[in-house]
């Protein structure tokens, strides 16, 4: 029996000690969408709330499942028949009141959390951007600046964002871990979030409702630069496309309109290319990541994408246009020059 | 028409296929229920371990994206409607009238025909495997399952095979609250019902109110994907979040409707190896009764995200975090019921306490979710696949596992091997937490459901590989328990009429019970009948509130005779729905022949007379 006790203390023991150390190695950098290390107030404000849930949780379950152990210990095998009692009313009528206590107070920083994430605090600047979640990827567009950009989302640290979300397709859900839990892109309707970050740095974001064959791959990153930093992005962001500067890249900004690819792209500067089946490519040389997060930006990267763009993204609506070697380094040239 | 009751001749064999294909046994019915459901079980575990072989490392492609969705629909599906349900309506048939005292269900050509269409329902939704299985989440939101989005036929597979579903469960349920309502011993009031009764009955009346609207839904995005209307299409100026408040309406009480079985049968394993009545009967009923009602008034804690505004989400918050009181009196009651007794650790009660165990942590993860701003990071994350696996495996399966061990001596009339049971308790219990435990360390790390794959970096790696071992454990451990069922069904220990010393009815006949159940109705005077009567108490209390016939003087039992009908007429069901995809003349047939098999239904007596046998 004491061994037995023993051996449960060393259970829970355990148990706390592999939940301490979970939520202390989710902090380190190499876990981007950790919930446990919030970079803005959204986002803090929720971790808080479910750190509190979370003890009472632990302290409820540990009485309970423990309460739970120590009867089966007890009482098992004892001799005899037992008294057969059928219940105390009193005790059950406390140990209904209790939980409803502890759930009470629960509810009032609960509903106090709900209405602070609901909106920016009042009276403070805000700054919008509307965002569209489309299959699979994400445009952003900057209403007062008036650029619009794909899958790489700047913002100044320290300022509040009104997000506005909405779908022309099917229902995504926008989420930045570190910065704010999810709301849902739903087409019919424009969702709005706020959030903020405190710190300079780049921050991981993902589509959180199943979407259709791509879901997994419907990423996007956050930039949060300093206020000069943005300004200049949003600047450059506001210039048309960059002019080919060799004669390689030359060549890959004729086939852009030659090969089709403006029928879906968007690149300012080029006439006709005002498609919006695929990311708006004005500056597609300034972003780090393409598709949606899932490649990192290199010539060799952006090569295979064009050889092949479902081999990286099954499903994704870019067709294979069986370009040539040729043409790919062509457009490979001009593309990263689109700075 | 009227040819078809006499063209075929009343089927008579009590052996042999036929004899089971024509039965209006309940008891039968419930032993097909159970084993057809356990096939789609296994169906549905092997397609949860694929997805966790393909989850197991980062970047692998064992299975591509399209099919990974196929896999997780075609897993909920069918672990929802063709596992925890019928599983939990085989208890349902094969106790019911046990345990209220009666000799069979109230219509026994409509259970047989809740059976036949449940499994014509369950073929037509795995034959979907062929062309292409449904790939837009068991939840099928719209508009991804708009036919601009979903092309093929996967989707109306399953919105045909769902609706089919739904008519063997309305039946089913229909069926059982008349037989509870109308068919208890003598003396069996409602207040002596055991608790498992007491749940059916809940459960039933859940169906009958849910299925409806679930229905509805279905019926409107057929129409969306078959005859251009525009309920849930977006594009055309149809509303999305329609079908979610219509899902969800029915998708909160189908969750009550999956885990109060599996309570009733904890109610009923519980008191047994405690060797004592359970504890506040009247508070585990009532609470019952409550969450049966709560639970319509909290479907939009499976919107938080979708931005029905602040005050919404303030009072799905509240009424989802209300109606965990009601589920925690339950828990202290259960314990109560340990309390003071003398605990028998067989393997039905290892279930139980697991149950109990796994349910709680299910539960507190459940009031976690509730908390909507910070649920905001948890929704359709893992956190959420790690609380729905403590609260349908940790919760329902357990139980009804701990019902199979604890039943099984007496549908088969012998003792599973008690050794292999633990081993296989063990198995599952470890298995099962480690195959959904990590699955919160997931969530919380910022891993979305529904992912066919993803990055290495993410901080994910390891515990998803823990998680699929797990799971491929405890996917191993159920060939234990087929091994043991199995083994024991044909030559396991006898058990006897009573192995465990139990309280309630259906252990006070032989086992297996006769066909007519009981050689005479008993007379009820209290809760658990059979334990005061084994124990010739005095009992003086009255015999007051039961709704059956006694059979007073021992006349001939008239037991309702088999019947070709219930089956044609769930051929012609399942022809029906074929029909809207393959081709309206087969519609058209289905319902030709369903309506022919009806007419002949009622046309036939429920008991065949002799000179129907002799034609
Ligand atoms: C039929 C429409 C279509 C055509 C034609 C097309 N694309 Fe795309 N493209 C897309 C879509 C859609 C995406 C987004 C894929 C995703 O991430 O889901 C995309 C993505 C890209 C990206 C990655 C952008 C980013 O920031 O993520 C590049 C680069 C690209 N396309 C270049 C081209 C070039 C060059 C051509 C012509 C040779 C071309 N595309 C033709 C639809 C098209
Ligand atoms: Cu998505
Ligand atoms: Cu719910």
């Amino acid at each position: 029996m004491v061994s037995r006790l023993f051996r449960l203390r060393v259970l829970a023991l355990a148990t706390l000690v592999s939940f301490a150390a979970f939520i202390g190695a989710a902090c380190t950098p190499d876990h981007p969408q950790s919930t446990f290390d919030s970079m803005g107030p959204v986002a803090q404000r929720q971790e808080d709330l479910f750190v509190l849930i979370f003890i009472a949780a632990l302290i409820v379950f540990l009485i309970v499942g423990g309460f739970l152990l120590f009867t089966v210990l007890k009482f098992r095998n004892r001799a005899g028949t037992p008294r057969q009692t059928h219940g105390n009313t009193r005790l059950e009528v406390i140990l209904t009141i209790i939980p409803a206590i502890v759930l009470i107070i629960v509810a009032v920083p609960t509903i106090s959390a709900l209405f602070y994430i609901a909106d920016p605090p009042s009276g403070e600047a805000v700054m919008d951007i509307n965002v569209t979640g489309k299959q699979w990827f994400w445009n952003f567009e900057y209403p007062d600046a008036g650029v619009t950009t794909s899958n790489e989302l700047h913002i100044p640290v320290g300022e509040n964002i009104r997000a506005t979300l909405r779908s022309d397709d099917v229902i995504h859900s926008f989420w930045i871990p570190k910065l704010a839990g999810k709301v849902d892109v739903i087409p019919t309707r424009a969702n709005d979030m706020w959030f903020k970050a405190d710190e300079v740095g780049v921050y991981w974001g993902q589509c959180a409702e199943f979407c259709g064959i791509a879901h997994a791959h419907m990423r996007f990153q956050v930039v949060v630069e300093t206020q000069a930093d943005f300004d200049a992005w949003v600047a450059k962001q506001a210039e048309p496309a960059a002019e080919p500067s060799s004669e390689l890249a030359q060549r890959g900004h004729d086939l852009v309109t030659a090969r089709g690819c403006i029928g879906c792209h968007t690149i300012d500067g080029i006439p006709g290319a005002v498609g919006t089946i695929g990311p708006n490519l004005t500056h597609v040389g300034s972003r780090t990541r393409i598709a949606s997060g899932i490649l990192e930006r290199t010539p060799e990267n952006v090569a295979a994408w064009l050889r092949d763009p479902q081999e990286a993204k099954p499903g994704n609506d870019m067709p294979n246009l069986n370009l040539s070697e040729d043409d790919i380094s062509a457009l490979v040239a001009y593309l990263d020059g689109l700075k | 028409m009227a040819t078809i009751a006499s063209a075929l001749s009343r089927p008579t064999s009590l052996n042999g296929v036929w004899s089971w294909i024509t039965t209006v046994d309940h008891k039968r019915i419930g032993i097909l229920y159970g084993v057809t459901a356990f096939i789609f079980f296994l169906i549905g575990g092997l397609e949860a371990m694929l997805m966790r072989l393909q989850l197991a490392r980062p970047e692998q492609s064992l299975v591509g994206p399209d099919e990974f969705n196929q896999l997780f629909t075609m897993h909920g599906t069918t672990m929802i409607f063709l596992a925890i349900m019928p599983l939990s309506a085989a208890f349902f048939n094969y106790l019911v009238p046990l345990m209220i005292g009666a000799r069979d269900v109230a219509f026994p050509r409509l259970n047989a025909f809740s059976y036949w269409v449940f499994l014509a329902g369950g073929i037509m939704l795995n034959l979907s495997w062929l062309g292409g299985a449904p790939n837009s989440g068991w939840f099928g939101y719209a508009p991804l399952t708009s036919s601009a989005f979903s092309v093929g036929n996967g989707v109306d597979w399953w919105v045909l095979s769902l609706q089919v579903l739904g008519i063997a469960s309305l039946a089913s349920a229909f069926n059982f609250i008349v037989t509870i309502l109308n068919m208890r011993a003598p003396g069996m009031s409602l207040f002596r019902m055991p608790v498992f009764i007491w749940m059916t009955l809940i459960t039933a009346f859940l169906l009958i109110f849910a299925f409806p609207v679930i229905t509805v839904a279905l019926v409107e995005l057929m129409f969306d994907r078959n005859f251009g209307t525009n309920f849930f299409v977006a594009s055309a100026g149809g509303d999305p979040i329609l079908w979610q408040h219509l899902f969800w309406i029915f998708g909160h009480p189908e969750v009550y409707i999956l885990i109060l079985p599996a309570m009733g049968i904890v109610s009923e394993i519980l008191p047994t190896f405690s060797r004592k009545p359970l504890f506040g009967y009247p508070f585990i009923v009532f609470s019952g009764i409550v969450i049966g009602f709560m639970g319509w008034a909290v479907w939009s804690h499976h919107m938080f995200t979708v931005g029905l505004g602040p005050i919404a989400n303030a009072a799905f918050t509240i009424t989802t975090m209300a109606i965990a009181v009601p589920t925690g009196v339950k828990i202290f009651n259960w314990i109560g019921t340990m309390w003071g007794g003398s605990i028998q650790l067989k393997t039905p009660m290892l279930f139980a306490i697991g149950f109990l165990f796994l349910f709680i942590i299910g539960g507190l993860s459940g009031v976690m979710h509730s908390i909507s701003p910070s649920d905001a990071q948890q929704q359709d994350t893992y956190f959420v696949v790690a609380h729905l696996h403590y609260v349908l495996f940790g919760g329902s399966i357990m139980g009804i596992l701990g019902g199979i061990y604890y039943w099984f001596p007496k549908f088969s009339g012998r003792l599973m091997s008690e050794g292999l049971g633990k081993a296989h308790f063990w198995a599952t219990f470890i298995g099962m937490n480690a195959a959904f435990f990590p699955m919160h360390f997931l969530g919380m790390d910022g891993m979305p459901r529904r992912i066919f794959t993803y990055e290495s970096g993410m901080g994910w790696d390891l515990w998803n590989f823990v998680s699929s071992v797990g799971a491929i454990f405890l996917g191993i451990s159920m060939l234990l328990f087929v091994y043991n069922a199995v083994r024991s069904w044909r030559k396991g220990e006898l058990a006897g009429d009573d192995p465990w010393d139990a309280r309630t009815l259906e252990w006070s006949m032989p086992s297996p019970p006769p066909i007519h159940n009981f050689d005479e109705i008993p007379i009820v005077r209290g809760r658990d009948a059979w334990w005061h009567q084994k124990r010739r108490r005095a009992v003086t209390a009255p015999v007051a509130g039961g709704s059956g016939e006694s059979d007073g003087a021992h006349e001939s039992i008239h037991l309702p005779s088999p019947s070709y009908m219930p089956l044609l007429a769930a051929i012609g069901i399942s022809l029906a729905a074929y029909g809207v995809v393959l081709s309206y003349y087969l519609t058209a047939f289905g319902m030709f022949m369903t309506v022919a098999s009806l007419y002949g239904w009622y046309m036939e007596p429920i008991t065949a007379s002799s000179e129907d046998e002799k034609h």
